[in-house]
């Protein structure tokens, strides 16, 4: 696809939204394929919908109640073996709070 | 037995083998790690291996054999698993580097099923990141290969599970189906991908991209094979709540029963233009081949194909944008040494441990979400979505399975359509409504190309009925079996 569509996207406030950084290029990278993406979505505008349902789950189940049995749960090692930094088997995180 | 004879068995005959004792579990292993040693630095379908545990199992399973106490027919066969599904104390990283040191605490189900009927759970296999891409170029450990040509791409984003049969480095490996990622490069590859009704196996422990999508599947050379593995990974799991309380018939035996006059359909929608004229040609001829043994073939129409993959993007990127929340730097991935406080922790972490494809999906997915945008995105495409089950629905009352390429065209070469999201997204054309549908569908192989590129048909049944599925595959399989064809590398 050589020229892109216009692209309605404000990628700085959706990456936001998304809890996503983008680099400059990347930024200038996804606005243009991004607007040709969402000009293949105006496709689905032409779609009459009026009173059909709509689908979530192909086979949907509701109400899967699990018994209320007590299991073996983690330990703290096992919960914490993956995250970046961890002391006295407590997850280490960037400060919160102000001084 | 030479190494090249043991590896180019299916596992079907792997298992006569072991019962025969011709051959030892270990041997097979031993085998398999020197295939690996020798094709896997040019075809690249392995992420990871624990060689000593691999042959530690195998070990196991020759101790329950001589025992008298063997555990199945999988007993001490290789499995080798996409690097998206827990194996506990493996690694597990969805070939993102946000997952680079992550270690799985848990086994997913269906890893506790593979081990409960003794099978040798292998290494870890290649993917496009979060099993998002149809080409495995987006891994971040670097693309797969395709065995065939290795100037092409496997497929994707299953792409190292495919081609880890193909290069009989494995002779069974799971993938995992969001709109094709099992069949396509089941396709490409020219070996037997299997995606299940959705419910039928369960996705505890896969690591998810779009949870009403998902589905977890085996890769195999020969539909016989395919059905063994499916039948053991399958069955209702209290862990996942939309997995189906439904009994799993016996697919490996139902296959064998000889097989009623069935109805095919092909979708007019399927056999339009864009499909390579070799393809067209081997669809054409596998048509034939069941017309010659008494089915009928009649043309359908599923009027709704051309919005699958708009709905599908829109549908799975809300998912993912969703799911993909948990990858934040704090609790279980790796963080950004530049965050300074804690909210840039988790953009700068995404920043640095996303690749492209996976940013702009979960952008995509967020701008669908968003407020003003849902009613004209995200709730519309589920409203089509609607439509689209209805197409099938009414579809399956005149016929038992649909057949259709699985893809439009054979392997692709590197970098043909990495610049051009809408490009490859429409090479999952053929594969994404079923995924929508819930349906279950199946890539076999029916030929080559006069380049030697394999080309895979697609076979799309009723919901739940997998038994009917596999055995109407199965009967063009037996007697053509190009999956056991083994490329020249």
């Amino acid at each position: 696809m050589s020229e892109s569509a216009p692209n309605p996207m404000d990628i700085d406030y959706v990456s936001n939204l998304a809890r996503i950084e983008l680099t400059k290029e990347e930024r200038e990278k996804f606005h243009h394929q991004l607007g040709d993406v969402l000009q293949y979505f105006e496709k689905l505008k032409e779609v009459e919908v009026e009173g059909v349902e709509p689908t979530a789950h192909a086979f949907p189940r509701f109400n899967v109640w699990d018994e209320d049995i007590a299991k073996d749960p983690f330990s703290v090692k096992q919960a914490i073996q993956n995250a970046p930094q961890s002391r006295n088997s407590q997850i280490v995180v960037p400060k919160v709070v102000e001084d | 037995m030479s190494n090249a004879n043991i590896v180019s068995k299916t596992a079907v005959e792997l298992s006569h083998s072991l019962s025969e004792k011709e051959l030892s579990s270990q041997e097979i292993a031993q085998a398999y790690l020197e295939q690996i040693d020798r094709v896997d630095p040019q075809v690249h379908a392995f992420l990871h291996r624990d060689d000593n545990d691999f042959l530690a199992q195998a070990s196991a399973s020759d101790k329950r054999r001589a025992e008298g106490n063997i555990l199945g027919p999988l007993d001490g066969i290789p499995v080798a698993i996409k690097d998206v599904i827990s194996v506990q104390g493996q690694p597990l990283t969805a070939a993102s580097k946000i997952l680079e040191n992550y270690i799985s605490p848990y086994d997913a189900t269906v890893i506790r099923k593979l081990k409960a009927a003794g099978a040798v759970i292998g290494g870890r296999l290649n993917l496009d990141e979060f099993a998002m891409g149809s080409s495995t170029e987006n891994s971040a450990y670097g693309p797969t290969r395709n065995p065939w040509d290795f100037n092409r791409v496997p497929g994707g984003s299953s792409g190292g599970s495919s081609a880890a049969v193909a290069a009989r480095e494995a002779p069974l490996t799971l993938g995992s189906d969001t709109g094709g990622s099992i069949r396509q490069p089941a396709s490409l590859c020219g070996v037997v991908g299997v995606k299940p009704t959705y419910g039928m196996v369960s996705r505890y422990g896969l690591a998810a991209f779009a949870s009403s999508l998902d589905q977890i599947g085996p890769f195999s050379q020969t539909v016989e094979d395919a059905a063994l593995l499916l039948e053991t990974i399958s069955g209702h799991d209290p862990l996942d709540s939309t997995s189906y309380p439904t009994e799993v018939p016996q697919y490996s035996a139902a296959i064998g029963n000889s097989l009623p006059p069935c109805t095919l359909g092909l979708p007019k929608e399927f056999f339009g233009e864009g499909i390579d004229d070799e393809v067209r040609k081997a669809i054409d001829q596998t048509i034939e081949f069941y017309r010659s043994l008494g089915h009928k073939i009649v043309e359908v129409s599923l009027p709704t194909t051309d919005l699958a993959v708009p709905v599908y993007y829109v549908i799975a990127t809300a998912e993912a944008s969703s799911n993909l929340a948990r990858y934040d730097g704090i609790r279980y991935t790796s963080r950004s040494e530049q965050s300074e406080n804690a909210i840039n922790v988790y953009a700068k972490s995404r920043g640095e441990g996303f690749g492209e494809e996976v940013k702009r999906r979960c952008i995509l997915g967020a701008y669908g979400l968003s407020s003003g945008y849902y009613d004209a995105y995200y709730l519309k495409a589920q409203k089509t979505r609607t439509l689209i089950r209805e197409d099938f629905n009414r579809v399956f009352e005149e016929v038992d399975v649909i057949l259709t390429p699985t893809a439009p065209t054979p392997a692709f070469k590197f970098g043909e359509k990495s610049n051009d999201p809408i490009s490859m997204y429409l090479s999952d054309i053929f594969t994404i409504s079923t995924n929508l549908a819930g349906l279950p569908a199946l890539s076999v192989p029916c030929g080559f190309t006069q380049a030697g590129l394999p080309i895979g048909m697609q076979l799309i049944g009723q919901a739940f009925e997998e038994s009917n599925l596999l055995s109407i595959a199965h009967a063009y399989d037996r007697e053509h079996l190009f999956g056991c064809k083994s490329p020249n590398i």
